[in-house]
């Protein structure tokens, strides 16, 4: 038996979903962002909203979002990308539209934006990915960088009296009476990426449902920016980011309704 | 029958919207501006139109709302004064660069800074030479009265739309806040979506159906060859602009030796002044230039074959006088371009407008001949 011979559909075990762009990604092996696109996509998919649905991609590595995923994009100038799924989505009312933010971008120059989409309950899905550093821009130090943590603008490590602390923006969002979902998640196993596939799912469908703003952040890992291996950025990420950011489900209420903190 | 109502301008404005079919206002408030939203929530035209207006946080939201809801094909507008368009700046290049239509309203006030609240005419160099970064213009009008307040929502939104740039309306705080007699304009009917679809289909972001690929709204190319390529052809844009779109009024200037140049609020001191000029006996005329940019080059490289000089009446410290000198030089013509104005947020008299005519150019004026440079 040869390789071509077990090429059927009755042997197909795992495929990429249609939504995917069969192109190659920009991103660099071992980041997390390749596994949020992708579950996205498959989201998309299985939900059947390719066609109602609009993404809205940041300024950062994921500006290029709109070349991996199949649907409407809009490129909105950095920090901005609340603001422009608000134009989009009040126009549309019945669409799905998202926006996929980095922390820079959503965290830093973003922060009002963000928090004034969601305290309107934008009827948005935002998708949050928190690597605890400007990616794009060579490594610098973000507003979700963690004590101590080297970057290039912080080469001794960030120090709080110099440079503040390190924000848990997710909680601040979670406090916000527009919001009815909000979580943080991880991809950085397969058991995580599945329990992210879970939350993402019910995000979406309650934006669908018209429920206000959901807010997904996912603990990520910038192994080039962080300078590890991917394996090792892995576990760094698990000893360091996720103890000061845990994983979990920080608000699952309604529009309006109060936070459950966990 | 003729709609006819005394209307502030800002009023009009909000007016204006409703009635030529737009889908949605955002905006922040912002003195002497702030009639145009408070009219809009008040007239609650999600109840008759489905027009959507929304507060946002800030004039950046603002502007970026403006880019999502105009990338997804929709007729959208804001409006704000000085200050704010400084903020909207940056939303307006990625609206150019992504060549999105929208209108955007500046009722100027003075600056720079937090200035004043008063009336200034000290954006001209924002409105028609960008505003934001990188190479990109702005189709702009500027009204001189309440009526041209309101007929210039539906125009801006037109060239707009024609040429898929963003129309600006450089008006001012003394035509924001002025009541005067206006004819309003008929309904006209928001386009559904099926109809959006069909119009702007090749590029909104209205969700992708299955029949065509995917619309991507972005101002970034990260190779050079290709963002020259989308240069140059924002730069044929806007020459087809300036080849097509400018429009000015001429009061008196058949037999004018000295020609008045002034838009908006000071346009109409200089109608007086003209008329007191007259009286004195020198032979003045009014160049009121409609479109900023595309700039009435043509119109005064003509005058400037003929009249003894120009003086550019601004309430600024000398912005369009730039332009003006610009054209009569492309004329190869010498005859001078002097600029009088005020600042601060002060509107110049009639009587100051001749005066300072009178003493620019009294050599010209004694000797009744054209001085060159």
């Amino acid at each position: 038996m040869v390789l071509k011979d077990l090429i059927k559909p009755e042997n197909l075990v795992y495929g990429k979903s249609k939504v995917q762009e069969d192109v190659y990604m920009h991103y660099c092996p071992g980041c997390s962002h390749g596994v949020v696109h992708k579950i996205l996509s498959e989201l998309i998919e299985e939900l059947g909203i390719q066609e109602k649905t609009v993404g809205v991609a940041p300024v950062g590595c994921a500006v290029f979002a709109y070349n991996y995923i199949d649907i409407d994009w809009q490129q909105a100038s950095h920090g901005r990308a609340p603001a422009v799924a608000t134009g989009i989505s009040r126009m549309y009312p019945e669409n799905f539209v998202f926006t996929y933010q980095g922390d820079g971008d959503l965290a830093s120059i973003g922060a009002g934006e963000i928090m004034h989409a969601c305290n309107r309950g934008e009827n948005i899905l935002v998708v949050f990915i928190n690597n605890g550093i400007y990616g794009m821009t060579g490594g610098q130090m973000a507003p979700t960088t963690l004590e101590g943590m080297v970057t290039s603008t912080t080469p001794t490590g960030r120090n709080v009296d110099l440079n503040g602390y390190p924000m848990k923006i997710t909680n601040l969002m979670a406090q916000l009476p527009g919001t009815s979902y909000v979580t943080r998640q991880a991809v950085h196993t397969a058991a995580a990426a599945r329990k992210c596939k879970r939350s993402l799912k019910k995000a979406i469908e309650n934006v669908l449902a018209k429920k206000g703003t959901s807010f997904v952040e996912v603990v990520s890992t910038c192994n080039s920016g962080w300078k590890m291996t991917p394996v090792a950025a892995n576990i760094w990420m698990e000893m360091n980011m996720i103890p000061y950011y845990p994983l979990g489900d920080i608000k699952d209420s309604v529009k309006g309704g109060h936070i459950i903190e966990k | 029958m003729a709609d006819i109502r005394l209307m502030k301008g800002n009023e009009v404005l909000a007016e204006a919207a409703i009635r030529c079919g737009c889908d949605g206002y955002f905006g922040y408030p912002i003195t002497p501006q702030s009639e145009v939203m408070e009219t809009l929530m008040a007239r609650q035209p999600w109840t008759e139109t489905g027009m959507v207006v929304l507060q946002a946080e800030s004039e950046v939201a603002a502007i970026n709302m403006v880019y999502g809801a105009a990338g997804s094909g929709k007729k959208v507008m804001t409006s704000s004064s000085s200050p704010g368009i400084s903020l909207m700046s940056e939303g307006l290049s990625y609206i150019a660069g992504a060549e999105l239509p929208c209108l955007v309203v500046n009722v100027q006030r003075g600056g720079p800074g937090l200035g004043t609240i008063q009336p200034s005419q000290a954006d001209y160099f924002q409105a028609v030479k960008g505003g934001g970064h990188g190479d990109y213009r702005l189709i702009t009008l500027a009204p001189s009265s309440v009526q041209e307040m309101n007929d210039f929502v539906d125009l801006g939104f037109e060239l707009a739309i024609k040429y898929r740039n963003p129309a600006m309306i450089l008006t001012d705080g003394a035509l924001g806040q002025m009541m005067e007699k206006v004819e309003l304009a008929n309904f006209k009917p928001r386009l559904t979506n099926p109809e959006i679809h069909e119009k702007f289909g090749s590029w909104a972001t209205t969700g992708k159906p299955a029949s065509r690929k995917k619309n991507i709204v972005t101002s970034l190319v990260m190779d050079s060859e290709e963002m020259e390529k989308n240069n140059l052809r924002f730069q044929k844009k806007y020459r087809t602009i300036e080849e097509n779109e400018v429009r000015y009024e001429t009061i008196q200037c058949d037999d004018a030796e000295y020609i008045l140049v002034a838009f908006g609020t000071s346009s109409r001191v200089c109608q007086k002044a003209v008329e007191i000029a007259r009286e004195k006996g020198l032979k003045v005329g009014l160049l009121r230039p409609i479109t900023l940019f595309p700039f009435p080059k043509k119109i005064i490289k003509e005058l400037a074959r003929r009249a003894q000089g120009f003086l550019s009446v601004e309430m600024n410290a000398g912005q369009m006088v730039e332009d003006i000198i610009l054209s009569v030089y492309e004329a190869g013509s010498t005859v001078r371009v002097n600029y009088f104005g005020r600042m601060g947020g002060i509107i110049p008299t009639p009587e100051e407008v001749v005066e300072a005519l009178e003493e620019k150019f009294s050599w010209e004026i004694s000797y009744g001949v054209k001085r060159s440079y």
